[in-house]
C-alpha cells in the first residue's frame, strides 16, 4: 500500500506468475518425471458392476519375463477414506463397480505390465447390483457396504447402519407445516442430474519411490499434497516424516484430483521395490470411468408462496447417487443440504440431503460440490413458480433473494450479501427485459434466462493454513505455501498478497508450493478456499517478517516504528524502509535480510523470516438435528447469470449466445484472473447444461472417449462472454476478498435451461437439455421425463 | 526397432525407437521434451500438437519411425532463448492460460496457422484450434490472444537452423 492508501497490487491484473513456465513448456506436471529404470504399473479391472470375487490366478502373470510383484485386495485389507473409511484401493473380497481396481501389476515395461494383466484370470460370482438411489433406498435392496455399521466415520456424518445410506443429512429451520398451511399457493417440481466428468485434460498420473533408507516419495497430480500425505501415512502406516508428496503444477483438478485418488495403488508396489520408481497413468477411458465422477441426483423440491410470490415454506429432498464408495461423497451430500432452498430468505425450510451405495463409478468433488446439481433444480423451480404466479422471474428473486440482515438456511443472519446487487447487474447488461430479437430463420428462436447462485467451502469448522516467508540476503523473498496451483491462479493471487503487505515488486518474490517435505502446511486446495484461507495465511506471514523489519529499523533509523513505513522503487528494483517524517533518511529493505549490524560490530534480530498461521475464526459447528449454527461456514459467495440462447426447432440445437456472470468476489485481487475463471466456469456449466452426460447402462460407462462425451470446444462458445462484479468485503477475508472459482460456474447452467424454457414454453426436468429433447417437445410431444422416481 | 534420424527444436538427434512407439511418447520419454502433453494418446485433444516441418500433428497419432529426416518443434522451440516468440507473450498478456495443461497444444495450432496465414479471420482462428481442448479458459481469451498476436504481425517462425548432430540419446 501506498503513503497515501492506494494498493499497489491489490485488484491490478498482475499477469500470471507461471505464466512463462505454462508458455515455455517448462512446467513441470505430475507425468513429466520420467526416472531411469522406473517400473510400471497397471490395473486389472472388475467387468461386473457386483460380484464376489472368488478366486485369483496370478500364476500366468507373474511367470511372464519382465514382471515384478502383482498383487490383489488382499496384499493389503485396510480401508481408508477421507470423511468414511469404505474404500480400498484394490477390491477386498467383492467388486462394486465395473472397472474396480482388482490386481495391480508391476513390470519393466509399461506394454508387459498390460500383458500381465491380460494374463491374471480371476473368478467372479455376480451379486445382485443398483443402479439408482431410489432402488438403494428400498427396503430389501441388495447391500453394497453390509459392514457399514463397523466403519470409521467422521462425526459429523450419519450412516444409516445395515441400509445403503451413508449419510443422511437432516435441515429443519421454522416450522415448515405452518408455512404450508399459510401458503396460497403449494408447488412441487422434481429434477433429475446425470452423472458428469470432470474431465481435465491432464489424465491422474503418479509415481512412487520407496528409497532404500525407508523413506516414500510420491509424486501425484493432487490438489492437496498434505491431505494426500495424511491418508497414505494412515493407510499404509507410514510416519510423516517419512512421507514426501510432490505435487508442482496441477492439469486442472475441478476436484477430481482432491483426496487421495491413485496413490495407493502404487504405493504397495513401491515398497516391494525399494529404490525403484513405480509409475501408473490413467488413460483417458481410466479418468471417464475410474476418476472420480460428478455423483447423479434426483431432487423434488415442494415450495409454499403467498399471494405476492413470496417463499414461505421449502421442502426439499435430493437422493444422490453416490457409487460404489462414498468416503468424499457423503461430504458433498452434507453441502446440498446446508445450501439446499438456495440464496433465498426463506423461514420455513426442511431438507433432507441423502446419499447413497449404488453400484456405479465413484462420486467425488466436482467444482460446485453439489451447488451446480442443486440449483439446476432450485432455479428452475423459481422461474416455473413465478410463471404459474405471473410474476416476473425476476420480481421473483427481487421478492426472496438474500439481503444483508436475513437469515440464510442454516440460521445464520448475513453481514453481507450481493445477491440484489449481481441480480441488477445481469439483468441490466442482458436487457433481460427486453425480448430477444428474433432472427429471420423463423425456425429459430432465441429467449434469455437467468438464475442464482451459492456456496460456501464445505470444509471442518477448524481447517487451517500455514505460510512461511523469508527474505534473501538481496532484498528478494520465497513465499512458501502449500496451495496447490491448479489453474485457478492461487500463486500469482497469494505473491500479490504479499506483494502489497512488503511495498515490493511481485517479482522479487518466488513462490515455492506443492512439496511436503519443503513447505508449511495447508488443508485442502479445495472449496474455493485458498484466497481466503491461504491467502490470510500469507498475508500474516508478510505481516510477520514486516514487523520484524519494522523492529530493526527502528534502531538502524533511529525514530520510532510508528513513524516508519517501507516503499517501493520499481525504477531500482527494490525497496526503501524509509522514515516517514525524513524520507532521506532511509535504507534498502535488505539491510535487514540477515539481521542488523550494530555500530560496535555486534548482531542482532537473525535472518528475516516471516510467519503466518490461519485457522477460521469464525465458525462454529452446527446442530446435528437441524443443522443450524449462528455461523457454521466461513463465507458464502452469491452471483447471478444470465444467458441468451438460440433453439433450432428444425434440428434441436441450441446456440447460447450470451453468457454474462456477476459476483460478489467481496475484493478482487486479480481483475483479469478473476474474469477469465468467471469465463472458464460459464462455458464448462454450458457443457453440462447441453452436451454432457456420462452414459451408464447396467453400471458400465459406454462414453469413456471425447468424441462420445462431447465437450465444450472454441466452437461452441457464445458470442459475448462476459463478467462483472460487485464488492461488497468479507469481514475476515485477506483485503475483503472471499473464494470464487466453483461459485462461477454454479448458476450457468440453470440460467440456460431458463431460457431454454422461455423459448420452448417447456422446462426440462434434466439435463444435459439435447436435440432429441427439444424436438420432442417442438412436435408437440410430451417430454419424456427423466426426474421420475 | 528403428534408428531414426531427426531434428527437434534446431536440434539433430539419433535415437532408437521401437516401431510401435509414438512419436508423441519418444519426445517425451527419450527426448526429453515433456512440454508436449499426453491428453487422450487417441486424437482427441490436441494437447500434443508438434509441428511436423511447419505442420501441426497430433504426436500421439503418428509412429516414431515416421519422425525420421522431419524437422520438429515442439512449444520448448518457440522461445528464442529468453525471448518468448509473441504469441507466448500475447497468451500471457490475456490471461489465456490457467492450468496449462492444454497450452502447449495451442499454442503449437495458433503457431502453425499464423505461420501459414498471418491475418486469420476469427473463423480461421476457432477453426484452428477446433482439434484443442481446454477444460479451464472458455477459449474466448486463447482466440483473443491468437488475434492480438496476428495484429502485432507475428513474424514466420522459422524451424531452427539445425547445429551439430546430436548423438543417440536414451
Ligand atoms: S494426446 Fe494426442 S490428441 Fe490427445
Ligand atoms: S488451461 Fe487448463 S486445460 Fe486449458
Amino acid at each position: 500500500m501506498t503513503q497515501d492508501g492506494k494498493y499497489t497490487e491489490i485488484g491490478n491484473s498482475l499477469p500470471r506468475v507461471d505464466g512463462k513456465a505454462k508458455v515455455t513448456g517448462a512446467a513441470k506436471y505430475a507425468g513429466d518425471y520420467y526416472f531411469p529404470r522406473e517400473l510400471w504399473a497397471q490395473v486389472v479391472r472388475s467387468p461386473y458392476p457386483h460380484a464376489k470375487i472368488k478366486k485369483i490366478d496370478t500364476s500366468a502373470a507373474e511367470k511372464l519375463k519382465g514382471v515384478r510383484n502383482v498383487i490383489t485386495g488382499d496384499y493389503y485389507k485396510k480401508r481408508g477414506g477421507l470423511y468414511l473409511a469404505d474404500k480400498n484401493f484394490l477390491a477386498y473380497q467383492t467388486v462394486k463397480y465395473r472397472g474396480e481396481a482388482v490386481v495391480a501389476v508391476c513390470a519393466e515395461t509399461r506394454e508387459i505390465a498390460e500383458e500381465a494383466c491380460r494374463l491374471v484370470k480371476i473368478d467372479y460370482e455376480e451379486l445382485p447390483a443398483v443402479f439408482s438411489p431410489m432402488e438403494a433406498m428400498k427396503k430389501g435392496a441388495p447391500l453394497i457396504h453390509p459392514d457399514l455399521h463397523t466403519y470409521r466415520v467422521a462425526p459429523i456424518f450419519h450412516p444409516v447402519p445395515h441400509t445403503n445410506i451413508s449419510h443422511h443429512h437432516v435441515l429443519r429451520k421454522g416450522d415448515v407445516k405452518k408455512g404450508f398451511r399459510e401458503s396460497y399457493r403449494i408447488f412441487e417440481h422434481s429434477y433429475h442430474i446425470p452423472h458428469v466428468q470432470h474431465v481435465p485434460i491432464e489424465t491422474h498420473v503418479t509415481t512412487a519411490l520407496y528409497d532404500t533408507a525407508g523413506s516414500l516419495t510420491v509424486w501425484s497430480c493432487c490438489q492437496s499434497p498434505y491431505a494426500v500425505r495424511a491418508a497414505l501415512a494412515d493407510s499404509f502406516d507410514i510416519p510423516l516424516n517419512k512421507l514426501r508428496v510432490i505435487s508442482e503444477f496441477v492439469g486442472a483438478g475441478f476436484g477430481s484430483k482432491a483426496g487421495t485418488t491413485i496413490e495407493g495403488i502404487v504405493i504397495p508396489l513401491a515398497q516391494l521395490n525399494p529404490g525403484r520408481h513405480i509409475r501408473l497413468d490413467y488413460s483417458r477411458e481410466d479418468e471417464f470411468e475410474n476418476a472420480y465422477v460428478r455423483q447423479g441426483m434426483y431432487a423434488r423440491i415442494k415450495t409454499g408462496v403467498d399471494k405476492k410470490g413470496k417463499i414461505l415454506a421449502v421442502e426439499n429432498e435430493f437422493l444422490w447417487d453416490g457409487g460404489a464408495y462414498t468416503e468424499y461423497g457423503v461430504n458433498i451430500v452434507k453441502a446440498a443440504g446446508f445450501a439446499g432452498a438456495g440464496p433465498y430468505n426463506i423461514d420455513n425450510i426442511a431438507t433432507d440431503s441423502y446419499c447413497l451405495y449404488t453400484n456405479h463409478p465413484v462420486g467425488g468433488p466436482y467444482r460446485g460440490f453439489g451447488m451446480c446439481e442443486i440449483h439446476f433444480a432450485i432455479e428452475q423451480n423459481i422461474d416455473m413458480i413465478a410463471k404459474e404466479m405471473g410474476i416476473s422471474p425476476v420480481e421473483m428473486r427481487k421478492i426472496n433473494g438474500l439481503r444483508p440482515g436475513d437469515t440464510t438456511n442454516t440460521g445464520e443472519v448475513m453481514k453481507v450479501s450481493g445477491y440484489q446487487d449481481c441480480l441488477d447487474t445481469v439483468i441490466k447488461a442482458l436487457d433481460y427485459n427486453r425480448k430477444s430479437a428474433q432472427p429471420k430463420d423463423k425456425h429459430k428462436i432465441r429467449a434469455k434466462g437467468i438464475a442464482a447462485g451459492w456456496k460456501s467451502p464445505s470444509q471442518p469448522t477448524d481447517a487451517a493454513s500455514a505460510a512461511i516467508i523469508r527474505m534473501n540476503e538481496d532484498g528478494t523473498f520465497y513465499l512458501q505455501t502449500s496451495a496447490e496451483e491448479i489453474g485457478q491462479g492461487s500463486n500469482t493471487v497469494l505473491t500479490q498478497i504479499a506483494a502489497e503487505v512488503l511495498n515490493v515488486n511481485p517479482d522479487r518474490i518466488t513462490l515455492t508450493s506443492g512439496d511436503t517435505t519443503a513447505n508449511p502446511y495447508e488443508w485442502q486446495t479445495v472449496a474455493s478456499r485458498t484466497t481466503y484461507c491461504a491467502g490470510n495465511a500469507v498475508k500474516l506471514a508478510a505481516e510477520d517478517l514486516k514487523e520484524h523489519v519494522l523492529d530493526l529499523a527502528q534502531i538502524k533509523l533511529g525514530c520510532a516504528k510508528r513513524d516508519i513505513h517501507l516503499e517501493r522503487d520499481d525504477d531500482h528494483h527494490m525497496t526503501w524502509v524509509v522514515a516517514t517524517n525524513h524520507p532521506e533518511n532511509r535504507v534498502p529493505i535488505s539491510t535487514f535480510a540477515l539481521g542488523l549490524t550494530l555500530p560496535d560490530g555486534s548482531g542482532i534480530g537473525g535472518p528475516a523470516i516471516g510467519t503466518g498461521r490461519f485457522v477460521l475464526p469464525n465458525n462454529f459447528a452446527y446442530n446435528m438435528e437441524d443443522s443450524q449454527s449462528p455461523k457454521p461456514v466461513a463465507f458464502w459467495t452469491i452471483g447471478v447469470t444470465g444467458a441468451e440462447v438460440e433453439v433450432d426447432t428444425q434440428t434441436g440445437h441450441i446456440k447460447v449466445l450470451q453468457m454474462i456472470s456477476c459476483f460478489d468476489p467481496g475484493k478482487t485481487v486479480n481483475r483479469a484472473l478473476y474474469d477469465a475463471q468467471v469465463e472458464g466456469g460459464m462455458i464448462q456449466a454450458m457443457g453440462t447444461a447441453i452436451f454432457e452426460e456420462l452414459m451408464l447402462k447396467d453400471g458400465r460407462v459406454l462414453n469413456k472417449n471425447f468424441v462420445d462425451y462431447k465437450i465444450p470446444t472454441a466452437d461452441d462458445i457464445p458470442e459475448r462472454l462476459e463478467s462483472l462484479i460487485v464488492e461488497y468485503p468479507e469481514e475476515t477475508g485477506p483485503f475483503g476478498a472471499r473464494g470464487i472459482g466453483e461459485p462461477v460456474m454454479v448458476p450457468g447452467a440453470p440460467a440456460i435451461a431458463n431460457a431454454v424454457a422461455n423459448a420452448l414454453g417447456h422446462h426440462f426436468d434434466h439435463m444435459p437439455i439435447t436435440p432429441d429433447d427439444v424436438l420432442e417437445v417442438v412436435r408437440g410431444k410430451k417430454s419424456k421425463s427423466k426426474a421420475k422416481r | 526397432m528403428h534408428t531414426i534420424e531427426f531434428s527437434i527444436n534446431g536440434e539433430a538427434l539419433t535415437l532408437l525407437v521401437e516401431d510401435n512407439q509414438t512419436a508423441l511418447r519418444v519426445i517425451r520419454e527419450q527426448a526429453g521434451f515433456t512440454g508436449t502433453k499426453p491428453g487422450c494418446e487417441a486424437g482427441e485433444c490436441g494437447a500434443c500438437t508438434i509441428l511436423v516441418n511447419g505442420k501441426p500433428v497430433n504426436a500421439c497419432l503418428m509412429l516414431a519411425p515416421e519422425l525420421d529426416g522431419k524437422e520438429i518443434t515442439t512449444v520448448e522451440g518457440l522461445a528464442d532463448g529468453e525471448n518468448l516468440s509473441v504469441l507466448q507473450q500475447k497468451f500471457i498478456d490475456h490471461a489465456a492460460l490457467q492450468c496449462g495443461y492444454c497450452t502447449p497444444g495451442f499454442l503449437m495450432s495458433a503457431t502453425a496457422l499464423l505461420n501459414e496465414n498471418p491475418h486469420p479471420t476469427r473463423q480461421e482462428i476457432v477453426e484452428a484450434i477446433s482439434g484443442n481442448l481446454c477444460r479451464c479458459t472458455g477459449y474466448k481469451r486463447i482466440i483473443e490472444a491468437i488475434e492480438d498476436a496476428a495484429n502485432s504481425g507475428t513474424k514466420k517462425i522459422p524451424a531452427k537452423k539445425t547445429k551439430a548432430k546430436g548423438g543417440a540419446r536414451k
